[in-house]
This record gives structure tokens, C-alpha cells and sequence, in this order.
């Protein structure tokens, strides 16, 4: 058994599981991760997923991360292989020095085979047949079983393991109890045959104190029921659809009138994209704070409707949880390649506000802030979160909300305001920062106006006047200026020792900020930046200004963040060079790694590449 | 079609409704439809019924998409708040409206474009939530503001302006509203005033989806020989049968029609629509007789009008969601807070 660079191995590897859609190893992938993270250990969990309900691979890989990294390492220490259809890729995908493990009550051991690892053989399927009747039951336990035979290989402890299944199962105990039994059989049968545990091993840390394990979708939901948001439409689409189901789950426990049994919520499940905005948009007009979670296709239904909220500023929230595109692209895959289309959403000089959260905390956070600014700057906001984020189970702080919040209503005005009020003009610009006053429907007699996506006037009236038309388009401008001001502002770490600079957005973070970590190692400082809003503030531009070689890091194939950056600032689209991944598996830190390092070393600085 | 401003000053002894205000006091901007469009008499009726019912023009929302249709809006009730949003989608509108606060009077116009055409899927799924609004559709077969094209409301045979023959069957909004269960189902004609303003009356007091598809010429795209609706065409395929009134259930209608009396309506290019009142067997409450008189009636060229079918019973929007009293866009934050406490129990599970 290889044994080199054993030591700086403890918690510090990554297990990838490949098994077959619908066979309930999701909650063996799970349990493992959760008894990982708490032994203290910090973790990293990725489910790559097909999109059919059963019969198609998926694996899943957990990293173990000693030092907290958030994104993935790029290899892959133990395999198990619990789908022979894909066995040639999964063995091919060991690093030299790993482990694969896979079920040998049918032996491969001609396919199975490398020198450069070590195949350990498991009977699963006979073990559980020896212990567990009925088809069903024997698949479900075979997939826990292995749960077992990797915390005996890793030295988790089957305490946690055990508190774990009865939290899980605490309705259903004699379901805990078979669960604990498959694991058991794999723990002894794996502490029989092999010398366990391996070098590749847990060992109880602190470093998860303080911290939970969440997905992105969830996080973003739990914001959406603290911000006040009222109203959630939505048509079904992965991978946006548990950030709905999440709100509802919130909102059975927390939003049910106490005293009359009322919901204090209203979740339409709308025909289409198109109805679901326009829902949002009728209740933001309404004065209720709405929103709607979607995914590209959705995006692009939602363009009319987000062209009209744009232009008869409506406030309006929007959770585009990205995955591959074009078209239907891949599902079940992620990506960041909706950033231009969520940008300028709608026909016409239309332009819309966008957060870019990059993990389940700022989803949270950025939830509740996009309803504030859609109410403030009367107009839609975009939050892009991906399927990476949005799906897959982040370790993050625990969040914390501010007991003395209270929703940023913007100049909604009240029916006392409008009775001392002459008159209320809609679309009027009364302290020059683009911001017009509003109103709701029923207010006040003196509240009324007419919205509407064809050519008004500031005082609210249709017009076809070129100048009438322009004071409006003009002032919806300032406040485009105003809005720069008020997205959440870019993550700057800077020092004045180099003049290589990443920039990147959302879900990139934990590779880029690990990328550079091991770039700093080797000797190439690099300074970063990351997006967090759009429109960009004054400081994007300074920052991009003040590098020779700014790396831009995204996660599609056009650069999109980039043209963005070179649409919106003056800076020299020179000084911008693409790192881009987009194979629809999260970008891993050794992609950033690379491709900064590929051009920068020590002895060729930024200096010598650019003018 | 008006370019003098409506005079501010009101004669001192128009009538006044029970909240003490005139006719006047629900008008809207003068509209710019053509002279004589069927529109602007449907929305002298909406003026007529809001009045009538005295409604708090403030509480009164209307909502609109694209078209001839949608733009009068502006038309009336001016205190009122107007949504006039894109096309096709105003039912979208109307539902997250609604949503928010089912407190007001929802009001949305539409044509035979905006409803069954682009927006015939929102249309049919604003009436399967049973959503609590007046859905009134002013319907003349043809877009206008393109000049001239076929609706899907056209019939069979019907010939354009331009000489096109229509080959498609007609949607009929009616006969698909009761078939998705919609619980107020009406057809009208924009010039009989005294069969809409009861209609809407009632629509405004019914409590769920109320569709009232009104018949309305368009007076520059359908007036020539060929089209269905046209005069002559009308005149060849009349035929006379005994009528009956429906007798409404609210209080508010009022019966116009003497039994046994047929109304041959003009339309203002001179075509002519078989608007016939309901026969005495026709039973208003039954849906498959109402869906099968009205289909034999239409085969015949011949359409039925007034209140043609009215459930009971179903839930509306609200009562299927269990939404609370206090309308959602009036809740106070302090009851849609949690609270940190709840929060920290929630991120347990997490841990």
C-alpha cells in the first residue's frame, strides 16, 4: 500500500462516489460529509447529478479540507465505485497513490486494475444479503454499507456516525437501526481486511465550531422569509426549484398565523416563467415583497416582463440560480453564463441590478439586501447565485440576522405623507438622485397613478413627446448612478507589492482564493478583487486600472464578466486576460492555479508580458 | 378620439351615487380610439356600473396588456390605479396583485388579441385559480392597431379588409372559460349599455374569475363584404327565436329586455351580429347546458348573450391558499419576522 507523503494527508484528501441515480446514496454521501464535518473537520461536498430520476450516474466527492478551502481540489484520493457502468472513468480518475474501492461480489479484477493505486475489494451486495431481505432494502443498505467501510478506512468515529442516524431517523428509529447495522457490517468487514485506517484519515479537529452545513438554495430562502418577503412565484426549473421548496418549508413552520391559522405567505406555482414574473411584478406594484427563483431558460422568458419593471419601476426580486447553457444545456451542471443576459434583461436601454453571492452565507445575506435595494431603487434585482452554490452543501458560518432590521421600504410613501402632499407625481424626480416617489394602490385618493411600459411622462402620462420621453429615460439613468452606490461593494485585497491582479464573481471564490494562496507559495503575489454587484462602483475601475494583467476568472466560455467590466469602465481590455472554465463541473482551484501561473512565474513578471 | 380637454366644471345637479359622487367622478382621460369604437361605449358602461356600485375610486385597480382595448383603461375611473402592462400578461399581473391585497376592485380589460392569442395560456390559468376579478374582453375579431389582421376569435370564411380569407376556427373565450370551470361567464354586445351595466355589476360583486366577453365593432377594420360580421352577412343568416332574460341573481341588475323580444344589432361599419337573449329553458347554473345551447346557437351564426353561465361554490384564490385577513402588503414586519431566536433554532439543524 503506498504510503508516500502519508502524514500531510490527515484530513486533507478527497473521496469521490460513483454510484447510479435513485438508489439512495444521497443520504450515505451525506451522512458521511456530516460526520466528517462534525469531528470537527472542515469539508467541501459536491453532488454531481444527472438530470433523470433513476438509472443515470452520479457521484458524488467530498473534500476533507484541514485548512477550510471552499471549492474543489481538482483530484481525487478515494474512489468508490459502485456503478460498473462508469468503473474505466472512475479508476482513470484516482490520483497515483489513491484508493478505489468497489463492490467485488462481482470481481473485476482485469478492469480494475493500476499500478499506481490500490483496489480494495468489498462483497457489499453479498454482505447485505447475508444481512437484510427484500430487493429494495437490500440496494438501500448496500448503499450504506460503503458509508461503513469508508469510516473505518478513514477512522471516523461510528459515534458521531451513530448520533447522526438517530437525529435523522428520530421518527423512525428502526430505520436508524437497520442504517446502523449495514454501516457496522461494512466498518468490521473493512477493519478485517485491510490495515485500516489509512493514511488518508480523519483526525477530530475545531475548526467547524460556529459553522453549519447548508446549500446555497436553502441559505437564500431562509433571507427571503427574514427580509419579509410575502409573495414567492415560480414555475419549476433545476436547479432553482429547492430554493422554492425551501421557502415553503420555512414558511409552514414560521409564517402560520399563530392565533387564526392563516398563512402569512402566498406561494403561486405559476403556468410559466412569464406568469411567475409577472406575478412578482403585480405584487411589488402592490406594495408586497415578491420574488421568484428561476434558471436560464426562465431568464430568458422573463425578459419582457423584466424590460416593463425596469421601465415602470416596480420592485421585483429574481434568484437566477445559473446552470449550463445554451438552451437546456445541461441541467444538472453548473455555470456563470448568464451574467450578460441577466445585465441588460429586456429589449431597449434596459439595465438591470445583479448580485453575485459566492456561497450560501452571502445568499442569505444578499437575499434580504436584494428586496431592500428593489424597493429603494424601484427596479428589479437580479441575484445570481449557480447550481454549485444553490445545490450543493457549502460548510459557512452560521448565519446571524440583526434583531433591529427593518425592511428599507425606499420613498414608498405613507397616506399620512400624501394627505399633507399638493399633488403626487409618480415618476418625478423630487432631490436629484433619480429616485422617484411611490405609492400603493388603495392608499389614498390622492395616491392613484397609471404605470405602464409604453412612453410616460415624469407626471405619470403617456406621452409619444421626445423630450417628455427622454426627462424620464434620463433620470432612470442617475439612478442607475445612485444604484452603483448601493449594491454591495466589491471584496478588495490589495497590497502594493505586485501588479497581477484575479478578478472574479461569485462561486470562483474558494478556488481563486486557494489558487492564489499556492501562487503566493511559489513566489507570485496576486492582488483580487471580487464582484459582488452590478452596476460597479467607481472603485472596480480603479482597481482594473491599477494592475498590468488582471485575471479574470469565470465559469463560461465568453468571458462575460469580462466584457462586462470592459462595457462598463474604461479600462484597457489589454490588461484583461480570461481565465474561463466551463466544463459544467465547479471550477477547481488547480484551474485558477494554472492559468495564472502559466503565464506569471517568479522570473517572467506581469512587467515583461505588458508594455 | 378627442383632442379637446374634458371641461372641469360639472353640471350642479348630476346625480349622485351613495358615497355622494357623479358619473364624472369616474371618468378617466379622453380616450383616443376611433370615433364610434365599440371600446369607448364599454367603457362608458364601466363608468356607468363603478358609479353605480359606488365604488371608492382609490380601491379600484385596473389592469391591462396590448391593444386597442388595453388603452382604455386610462378611459375611466381615473382615482383609480392603472397597470397597463405588456402583452398578453395582464392576468399575471392581476394575479400577484391580487395576491398582495384581495381588499380592491380588480378590473382588467383586454382584447381577443391580448387574451386568445398571445395571452390565451395566462388567461386560462387566471380562471382555473379562480382568481377575484372582472375580466372583461372587448372583443371585434381583428387588431386594430396593426391594421386589420385576424384574431383568433375570426370566424371561419370571414374576409379582411385586405381580401384574406380566415381558415382557422374561431377560439371562443366563452366557451373555454366554462370549460376551465370559471364561475361567471357573460357575453355582451358594446352597444346594448343596458345589458353590460347590470353584467358588470354583478361581475364586480361576484367573488372569483367573472369573464364578460362583449362583442365590440371595430369601426375601420371590419367594414366591408366578406366579413362574417359584416351587415348582409348577418341579415342572410337571421333567424328569429324566442328569447328570454336572464334575471340576475344581485340586486343591482336590472331586467332591460322584455321576454320574446330579439336584438339584431348593428355594428357601426353596418355588420350585423345575431345577439340573442336567453331562451326560457336555458338553465344559467347548468354547464353543459349552457356549453351545449351555446354551441348549437353558434352554429347557426347566431351568439348567445348575457349572463350564460354562474357557478357557486368554488373557492376562490385566497380561500385555496388560507391567505391571512389582513390583505399580505399590509402585514407588519414584526409578524413576518421570525426573529433571531428562530433562526438560531432553525440553523441547528444544520449543524
Amino acid at each position: 500500500m503506498p504510503t508516500s507523503k502519508a502524514q500531510d494527508r490527515v484530513n486533507d484528501f478527497v473521496i469521490k462516489i460513483a454510484t447510479v441515480n435513485g438508489t439512495g446514496s444521497a443520504s450515505a454521501n451525506g451522512l458521511l460529509m456530516k460526520a466528517i464535518f462534525r469531528s470537527g473537520v472542515p469539508v467541501v461536498g459536491k453532488n454531481y447529478f444527472p438530470s433523470n430520476i433513476q438509472g443515470l450516474p452520479t457521484w458524488y466527492e467530498i473534500r476533507v479540507t484541514r485548512d477550510a478551502h471552499r471549492a474543489r481540489a481538482g483530484q481525487v484520493d478515494i474512489m468508490v465505485a459502485l456503478n460498473a457502468e462508469t468503473y474505466a472513468r472512475d479508476l482513470q480518475e484516482v490520483a497515483s497513490g489513491g484508493y478505489l474501492i468497489y463492490d467485488s461480489t462481482w470481481p473485476r479484477p482485469a478492469l480494475l486494475k493500476r499500478d499506481d493505486i490500490s483496489v480494495l475489494e468489498v462483497p457489499l451486495a453479498r454482505l447485505c444479503n447475508e444481512h437484510f431481505d427484500g430487493v429494495r432494502t437490500r440496494i438501500l443498505m448496500k448503499n450504506i454499507c460503503y458509508a461503513g467501510v469508508l469510516a473505518a478506512l478513514c477512522n471516523l468515529d461510528l459515534d458521531v456516525i451513530h448520533t447522526l442516524l438517530a437525529q435523522t431517523y428520530a421518527n423512525k428509529p428502526q430505520l436508524a437501526d437497520a442504517n446502523m447495522k449495514a454501516i457496522q457490517i461494512g466498518y468490521d468487514h473493512a477493519r478485517a481486511s485491510f490495515g485500516c485506517p489509512l493514511p488518508l484519515r480523519i483526525e477530530k479537529m475545531n475548526a467547524t465550531d460556529g459553522q453549519i452545513i447548508i446549500d446555497g438554495n436553502t441559505a437564500a430562502a431562509l433571507g427571503c422569509v427574514y427580509a419579509g418577503a410575502t409573495i414567492g412565484a415560480w414555475y419549476p426549473i433545476t436547479p432553482s426549484t429547492s430554493l422554492m421548496d425551501a421557502y415553503k418549508g420555512f414558511c409552514e413552520r414560521l409564517r402560520i398565523d399563530p392565533e387564526t391559522g392563516r398563512r402569512n405567505y402566498f406561494m403561486i406555482q405559476a403556468e410559466d416563467e412569464l406568469a411567475s414574473i409577472g406575478m412578482v411584478i403585480g405584487a411589488g406594484w402592490n406594495g408586497a415583497r415578491a420574488f421568484t427563483a428561476t434558471s436560464g431558460p426562465g431568464l430568458s422568458l422573463m425578459q419582457e416582463f423584466l424590460g416593463l419593471a425596469y421601465y415602470a419601476e416596480v420592485p421585483a426580486v429574481v434568484f437566477d440560480v445559473q446552470r449550463v447553457g445554451p438552451s437546456t444545456g445541461m441541467p444538472t451542471r453548473t455555470q456563470q453564463a448568464d451574467i450578460r443576459a441577466a445585465a441588460y434583461a429586456s429589449h431597449g436601454d434596459t439595465r438591470q441590478v445583479c448580485l453575485y453571492p459566492a456561497n450560501p452565507e452571502e445568499c442569505f445575506e444578499f437575499a434580504a439586501k436584494a428586496f431592500d435595494l428593489a424597493e429603494r431603487l424601484q427596479t428589479p434585482v437580479l441575484v445570481l447565485s449557480d447550481l454549485d452554490i444553490g445545490m450543493n452543501d457549502w460548510m459557512c458560518p452560521e448565519f446571524k440576522w440583526d434583531p433591529g432590521y427593518q425592511p428599507d421600504r425606499g420613498k414608498l410613501l405613507d397616506a399620512e405623507q400624501l394627505q399633507h402632499m399638493e399633488r403626487f407625481w409618480r415618476y418625478y424626480d423630487h432631490d436629484n438622485d433619480g429616485i422617484a416617489q411611490r405609492s400603493l394602490p388603495g392608499m389614498h385618493p390622492r395616491a392613484a397613478y397609471f404605470a405602464r411600459g409604453s412612453g410616460h411622462t415624469q407626471y405619470g402620462g403617456y406621452t409619444e413627446d421626445s423630450k417628455e420621453y427622454q426627462v424620464v429615460v434620463d433620470r432612470l439613468r442617475k439612478k442607475w448612478i445612485t444604484a452603483a452606490h448601493l449594491v454591495p461593494k466589491a471584496v478588495i485585497e490589495q497590497d502594493e507589492g505586485t501588479d497581477v491582479a484575479i478578478v472574479s464573481l461569485g462561486s470562483c471564490d474558494g478556488a481563486v482564493r486557494e489558487a492564489r494562496t499556492r501562487l503566493a507559495a511559489q513566489g507570485i503575489r496576486t492582488n483580487y478583487l471580487r464582484v459582488r454587484g452590478f452596476p460597479f462602483d467607481d472603485e472596480v475601475e480603479k482597481f482594473l486600472q491599477a494592475h498590468r494583467i488582471n485575471f479574470v476568472v469565470e465559469q463560461n466560455r465568453d468571458a462575460q464578466l469580462r466584457s462586462l467590466l470592459i462595457t462598463e469602465t474604461g479600462v484597457d481590455k489589454t490588461r484583461l486576460r480570461s481565465i474561463l472554465h466551463y466544463d459544467g463541473m465547479p471550477i477547481p482551484a488547480s484551474y485558477v492555479f494554472k492559468g495564472v501561473a502559466s503565464v506569471i512565474t517568479p522570473e517572467r513578471p506581469a512587467a515583461q508580458l505588458v508594455s | 378620439m378627442t383632442f379637446m380637454a374634458k371641461p372641469n366644471i360639472m353640471h350642479p345637479e348630476l346625480p349622485r351615487n351613495s358615497r355622494g359622487m357623479t358619473r364624472r367622478d369616474y371618468e378617466g382621460a379622453s380616450s383616443t380610439l376611433c370615433a364610434g369604437c365599440g371600446h369607448d361605449s364599454i367603457t362608458a358602461a364601466i363608468v356607468e356600473a363603478c358609479w353605480a356600485n359606488a365604488l371608492e375610486p382609490q380601491n379600484v385597480v385596473k389592469l391591462s396588456g396590448i391593444g386597442c382595448s388595453s388603452k382604455t383603461t386610462a378611459y375611466f375611473v381615473s382615482g383609480g390605479h392603472g397597470f397597463n402592462s405588456v402583452h398578453g400578461r395582464m392576468p399575471s399581473i392581476a394575479t400577484g396583485a391580487n395576491a398582495a391585497n384581495p381588499d380592491l376592485t380588480y378590473i382588467g380589460v383586454s382584447g381577443d388579441g391580448d387574451t386568445l392569442s398571445i395571452g390565451l395560456g395566462q388567461f386560462c390559468h387566471a380562471i382555473r385559480r379562480n382568481l377575484d376579478m372582472v375580466y372583461v374582453i372587448e372583443n371585434n375579431g381583428v387588431y386594430g392597431l396593426t391594421k386589420g389582421q385576424f384574431s383568433a376569435s375570426a370566424d371561419v370564411g370571414s374576409k379582411a379588409k385586405r381580401g384574406e380569407t380566415n381558415k382557422q376556427p374561431p377560439i371562443d373565450p366563452v366557451q373555454l372559460a366554462i370549460t376551465l370551470g370559471a364561475s361567471f361567464v357573460a357575453r355582451s354586445f358594446s352597444g346594448d349599455k343596458a345589458q353590460l351595466v347590470p353584467l358588470l355589476q354583478a361581475a364586480m360583486h361576484h367573488r372569483g374569475f367573472a369573464l364578460i366577453d362583449v362583442i365590440s365593432p371595430c369601426v375601420t377594420f371590419n367594414d366591408h363584404d366578406g366579413s362574417t360580421r359584416s351587415y348582409a352577412y348577418a341579415r342572410e343568416h337571421y333567424e328569429e327565436v324566442v328569447h328570454a332574460d336572464f334575471v340576475p341573481p344581485a340586486p343591482q341588475i336590472a331586467v332591460a329586455y322584455g321576454e320574446g323580444e330579439t336584438q339584431s344589432v348593428t355594428m357601426h361599419d353596418g355588420s350585423r351580429i345575431l345577439l340573442r337573449k336567453i331562451e326560457p329553458a336555458y338553465d344559467a347554473t347548468d354547464r353543459a347546458v349552457a356549453l351545449e345551447t351555446i354551441q348549437q346557437r353558434l352554429k347557426q351564426g347566431e351568439y348567445l348573450t348575457g349572463l350564460l353561465y354562474i357557478g357557486s361554490g368554488q373557492p376562490e384564490f385566497h380561500a385555496l391558499n388560507g391567505t391571512s385577513e389582513v390583505p399580505l402588503n399590509r402585514l407588519a414586519y414584526a409578524k413576518l419576522n421570525p426573529g433571531p431566536r428562530a433562526l438560531a433554532t432553525t440553523l441547528a439543524k444544520f449543524r
